[in-house]
């Protein structure tokens, strides 16, 4: 096993991490601030990769597909948290899956109904196509590393304006005592609602982003979703910092996992069983990792307020 | 002129009626206590007036304008700023977002509510969770003046504060009341509240049963209604 392999995977691992991060924190803020359950933020991820496809097929433009996915999931957060998620914030939380399990359907059938079965594709921008060449003489592609980029720029974005701002200031106190902003002169519902579109763009922007990695199609969101509610079990729900920190750990651990372990298994079992039972372990490691930062800090790694 | 006037109003919380019929004024620049035994009452008044447990039947005017079915961040638009029982200040922001986050403009900025309680000038960056049951309390009344009211309320401001701490809160009381600011106060230190009250409202099983001035509360009626 070469020190390149290891390096290269674990920017994947990392690039994946910073790709669950953008979902994670959407997913994290909406939690942790309206306790609201959102299993439709995996559809918010696929409307993102959509849009970001057909602008991008129209206009030739990546980056006027990325816009247009931003504005585009946002509109769609803000509408679906206005006509649905409103009326589910004083309900328990299996009225809240239940309803935002419907409107996965609904959004499904409705993006197959749209843009059709088939998989779009999503070019990788010219000025980002290539690798660049990292010390040791890895070759990584100049994309990957883009989205590293612009998660890491999006973490500290988020940081700032959760922890600079009036904003920020309001979000957190939203999430210690509801009641008491709204009685200080706050208008809860709207800031619900900016939160939610906060959330539903970032979602869109990682499935654009993703999107030029991978085919584009109806139901891409829903593995990442599970994905992105490990991590914030494992970060702390509501906390951003948790978030970035467990998006990294399982992104890391499941990327790197599923080539270490068949290689290293191979060295005691043979090749031909390490394959399959080194990727069976792999697919469990992020699991275990939750389990056993829950078994150690129940509340996760950063709970909220920390 | 009055600021506030409360008619008749009837609250429920779900099936269970709480109100059966306040009624109360607040002029400009007064100072009303609102008082009662345990359970008549007197925070789901202040909760009603806020629109946190909006009332059902009844009327709440507030400077000329119907707020009975407005929603709270409204009426706290209007200029009623509230300090609720048991403080609730936001844990996870430091003193210093406390105090800003929800502060809009007017003559009550950072450094006026510092200089009103120097206490929390030592404290901006501490965390709110982190501050002593007085402090969290001057942080909730500092909170309440940043929004700049017309009329503050204080719900039990004073209940389970050392003597010393509850000698700073009333302090601070009767120094804004001398600055012209209405208040409606629900406190049960008499000997502190009747000296800083220009009226008294009492309530009794949810609605208004007393209403006149400090001096006229005499023993008697302190004794039927209040149980002192």
């Amino acid at each position: 096993m070469s020190t390149s392999l290891v390096l290269e995977q674990l920017l994947n691992g990392v690039q994946f991490g910073v790709m669950l991060f953008l979902m994670a924190a959407g997913l994290t803020l909406i939690f942790g601030v309206m306790g609201l359950i959102n299993l439709a933020h995996g559809s918010l991820y696929m409307i993102g990769a959509l849009v970001c496809a057909t602008v991008a097929a129209w206009t030739g433009s990546f980056w006027l597909g990325l816009a247009a996915s931003l504005v585009g999931t946002a509109a769609a957060g803000a509408l679906i948290e206005v006509a649905v998620i409103r009326r589910l914030y004083g309900r328990d939380h299996l009225d809240q899956v239940l309803a935002t399990f419907a409107l996965i359907l609904i959004l499904s059938e409705g993006a197959r109904w749209l843009f059709g079965s088939f998989a779009l594709y999503l070019d990788i921008p010219p000025v980002l196509s290539g690798s660049v060449e990292l010390p040791g003489g890895v070759h990584y592609p100049l994309y990957r590393l883009a989205i590293i980029a612009a998660g890491l720029l999006v973490a500290v974005g988020l940081y700032l304006l959760i922890s600079r701002t009036r904003l920020g200031m309001r979000i957190r106190a939203g999430e210690s005592d509801r009641e008491m902003i709204g009685a200080l002169g706050v208008d809860i519902q709207m800031l619900y609602t900016i939160v939610f579109a906060l959330g539903a763009a970032l979602a869109g922007m990682a499935g654009a982003m993703v999107g030029a990695l991978q085919s584009v199609q109806v139901g891409m969101g829903e593995p990442v979703l599970i994905l992105a509610f490990v991590v914030i079990v494992i970060g702390g729900i509501g906390s951003v910092r948790g978030a970035l920190v467990g998006a990294l750990l399982v992104g890391i651990i499941d990327t790197m996992g599923r080539i270490l372990l068949p290689q290293m298994l191979a060295a005691v079992i043979g090749p031909a069983k390490a394959a399959g039972i080194g990727a069976a372990i792999a697919s469990m490691s992020i699991y275990v990792v939750m389990a056993l930062v829950l078994a150690l800090k129940p509340k996760g790694l950063f709970p909220a307020g920390t | 002129m009055s600021l506030l006037t409360v008619s008749g109003i009837e609250s429920w919380y779900g099936a269970s009626q709480a109100l059966f019929g306040v009624d109360l004024t607040v002029g400009e620049g007064e100072v009303v206590a609102l008082m009662g035994r345990n359970g008549m009452g007197k925070t789901t008044t202040i909760r009603s007036i806020c629109g946190l447990t909006p009332a059902r039947k009844g009327r709440i005017v507030f400077s000329g304008s119907d707020i009975t079915h407005q929603k709270s961040f409204r009426i706290a638009r209007a200029g009623i700023g509230l300090v609720p029982e048991g403080r609730r200040c936001f844990a996870n922001l430091d003193v210093s977002e406390n105090l800003v986050a929800t502060a809009r403009p007017g003559q009550w900025t950072l450094d006026a509510v510092i200089e009103l309680f120097p206490r929390l000038g030592e404290r901006l960056s501490q965390s709110a969770a982190t501050l002593s049951g007085g402090e969290q309390q001057m942080l909730a009344i500092g909170r309440a003046l940043m929004t700049n009211p017309r009329l503050l309320i204080l719900d039990e401001a004073t209940e389970g504060l050392a003597p010393v701490v509850r000698d700073d809160i009333w302090r601070a009381v009767r120094s804004l009341k001398q600055s012209g600011l209405s208040i409606l106060v629900v406190d049960k230190t008499l000997s502190e509240l009747m000296p800083v009250a220009d009226s008294c409202v009492v309530l009794e099983k949810g609605s208004t049963a007393w209403t006149g001035s400090p001096a006229d509360l005499t023993a008697e009626l302190q004794d039927r209604y209040l149980g002192v």
